[in-house]
C-alpha cells in the first residue's frame, strides 16, 4: 500500500513537471531568456554609419557572426533566416538580421553591403575594429579564430553557428542553432515578434 | 638583440596567457587568502609540527592548479573546447581538491590566522547547530557520493550544459559547485584519522564509497567517449577554440571523464588502505604493549 502510494506520488510529480515543460512556455528552439545579456554593441553598418544597439530598439534583432568568404555555414544560415523572416509574417520594419563579420580585414564596408543586400532589405552587415569585435564576442561567449592562409592567401575562419534573437526591448530571448528547422524558427520568431510588446512574461 | 626581442615577445605572450580571462574577485581573494594564511601558518608552527615537504607541495600545487584553470586564458579555452572543459573539471573536482585534502592544511591554515581572530571564535561558529547539521548532512555516507556523482551528471546533461556554457553566472555556479563539492568530498575521504579519533567515517566505509563513486563516472565517461552523436552542440553553436572534429573533441572529453577520474579514485582507495593498515598495526602494538612492557623496554 505504502509503496504504491509512493509511486503514485512520483508519477504525479513527473506529470506536473512534464506539463510545466510542455505547456505555454515551450519553445521549439532554445530559450535563453535571462541567461544571456541584452543586446549592446557599437560597430559600423554596411553603409559606413556608426551604429549601436539603441538604433535597433523597437525591432526584433537576430545577431549572427560570420564572414563573407565563408562557403557553407554563413550563406546557408542567412538564407534560412531570410526564409524564416518571410514565413514568420514579420513586416519590413519588424525585424533586422545583424550579420557581424569576424573577418574585418577582408570584409570591407562595400563587400559587406553587397553581400547582405543579396539576402534582403532586413539584413544589415556590421563590422568593427578588433577591440569592438572582441568585446561583442566575449559578451555573447562566442569564439572565432583565423586559420592559416594557403598559398593563395586564402584562409578560413572558425566561428560559432549561433543566431541570438533579441526582442524589441533588446532582451535576449532565443538562440537558433543548426539543428533548428526554418519552420521551428519561424514559429518561435512569431511569438517574440508579437508578444514582446506585451512583455516577456510568457517565456 | 634578436634573441632578446624574441624573449620579450615570449614573455608578453606568456603573461597574456596567465591573465584572467574573466576576472573573479571572489576566486582571487579566496586563493590569495588561502596562500597567505598557509604561508603565515608555516612560519608560526613549531618545527616538529611543520608538515613534511610532500604535504606542503601538495597544498601549493593543488591551489595553483585550481587558480590556473579558473583564472588564466585556459578558462577561455575550456569554454570553447569540450575536452579542455573536462580537463578543467578534472582539476576542479578531482585533482586540485584531492591534493589540498591530502596536505591536511587545516592546522597550518588556522595558525596563519591573524592574532585578533582567536581559534575559539572559529570553533564557536563551527559548533553552531545550523552549520553542524548542514555539514553532517553533506558529509553523510550516502549524500556525499551521490552529490559527487550527481553534480557531474547534472552539468553534463546536454540541455543544462548548453545553458551553462552560454550564461556567465551559470558558468560560475557550475565551476564553483564542482570546486566546493570536490573539497568536501576529498576532505571527507582523505581524513587521516580513524573513526574513533574523530573522522566522520571509518576507513572501510570510505574505501567502499570511493570505489562505488568511481563506477557511475566511468559509465558517464564511457557513454560520452563511445557515443557517435554530437551530445554537446553548444561548442559548435558558440565556436570552438580551434578547428577540431567535434566527435574527436567529444571522445577526448569522454575519455578524460572516464579514465583519469577513475584513476584518482583508485589512488584514493590505495591511500586509504595504507592508512588503515598503519592504524591497525599501531592499534595491535598498543594493545600488546602493556603485557610486554618490561621486555619491550629491555
Amino acid at each position: 500500500m505504502w509503496r504504491s502510494r509512493k509511486w503514485a506520488l512520483a508519477a504525479l510529480l513527473a506529470a506536473g513537471l512534464l506539463s510545466a515543460c510542455s505547456g505555454e512556455g515551450a519553445w521549439r528552439t532554445h530559450d535563453i531568456f535571462k541567461l544571456v545579456p541584452d543586446l549592446a554593441f557599437s560597430l559600423n553598418d554596411d553603409r559606413g554609419r556608426s551604429v549601436s544597439a539603441q538604433d535597433y530598439r523597437g525591432k526584433v534583432t537576430l545577431l549572427f557572426f560570420g564572414y563573407t568568404h565563408c562557403e557553407d555555414v554563413c550563406p546557408e544560415t542567412l538564407a534560412q533566416l531570410a526564409q524564416t523572416l518571410r514565413t514568420s509574417g514579420s513586416g519590413r520594419d519588424d525585424a533586422r538580421v545583424l550579420f557581424v563579420t569576424v573577418d574585418p580585414a577582408r570584409d570591407s564596408t562595400a563587400v559587406m553591403h553587397g553581400y547582405v543586400q543579396a539576402f534582403g532589405p532586413q539584413f544589415v552587415g556590421l563590422r568593427g575594429d578588433a577591440a569592438a569585435l572582441d568585446a561583442l564576442a566575449r559578451r555573447y561567449r562566442v569564439s572565432y579564430s583565423l586559420g592559416k592562409p594557403d598559398a593563395q592567401g586564402r584562409y578560413e575562419v572558425t566561428h560559432g553557428s549561433a543566431v541570438f534573437v533579441f526582442d524589441r526591448e533588446g532582451r535576449a530571448r532565443l538562440v537558433f542553432t543548426a539543428k533548428d528547422t526554418p519552420a521551428a524558427m519561424a514559429q518561435d520568431l512569431r511569438r517574440v515578434l508579437f508578444d514582446s510588446g506585451a512583455g516577456a512574461g510568457a517565456g | 638583440m634578436v634573441l632578446l626581442h624574441a624573449l620579450m615577445q615570449g614573455l608578453i605572450a606568456a603573461s597574456a596567457f596567465l591573465l584572467p580571462w574573466e576576472l573573479s574577485p571572489t576566486l582571487l581573494v579566496s586563493c590569495a587568502g588561502a596562500l597567505i594564511l598557509y604561508w603565515r601558518g608555516l612560519r608560526r608552527v613549531r618545527a616538529a609540527e611543520r608538515p613534511a615537504p610532500g604535504r606542503r607541495i601538495a597544498f601549493f600545487s593543488g591551489l595553483l592548479l585550481v587558480y590556473f584553470v579558473m583564472q588564466t586564458r585556459f578558462d577561455y579555452l575550456s569554454q570553447h573546447m569540450f575536452y579542455l572543459h573536462r580537463l578543467q573539471h578534472l582539476v576542479l573536482h578531482h585533482l586540485g581538491p584531492f591534493l589540498i585534502a591530502l596536505s591536511q592544511p587545516l592546522t597550518v591554515l588556522a595558525r596563519g590566522l591573524p592574532a585578533r581572530i582567536r581559534p575559539a571564535a572559529i570553533a564557536r561558529i563551527w559548533r553552531l547547530p545550523v552549520i553542524r547539521v548542514a555539514y553532517r548532512l553533506l558529509q553523510n555516507a550516502l549524500v556525499a557520493p551521490l552529490l559527487f556523482v550527481g553534480l557531474i551528471w547534472f552539468w553534463l546533461t546536454s540541455r543544462i550544459h548548453f545553458d551553462a556554457m552560454l550564461s556567465d553566472p551559470l558558468y560560475w555556479v557550475m565551476n564553483w559547485s564542482m570546486l566546493i563539492d570536490g573539497l568536501l568530498f576529498w576532505i571527507l575521504m582523505l581524513d587521516p584519522r580513524p573513526r574513533r579519533e574523530g573522522a566522520l567515517l571509518g576507513f572501510g566505509a570510505r574505501i567502499l564509497i570511493v570505489l562505488a563513486a568511481m563506477v557511475p563516472q566511468m559509465l558517464i565517461g564511457a557513454h560520452i567517449a563511445l557515443s557517435n552523436r554530437d551530445l554537446y552542440d553548444v561548442y559548435a553553436v558558440c565556436g570552438r577554440a580551434w578547428e577540431i572534429d567535434p566527435l574527436l573533441d567529444q571522445h577526448l572529453g569522454g575519455l578524460i571523464t572516464w579514465i583519469p577520474a577513475a584513476m584518482m579514485h583508485v589512488i584514493a582507495a590505495l591511500v586509504l588502505i595504507g592508512r588503515w593498515a598503519r592504524h591497525d598495526r599501531n592499534e595491535t602494538h598498543r594493545m600488546r604493549a602493556p603485557a610486554s612492557s618490561n621486555s619491550g623496554r629491555a
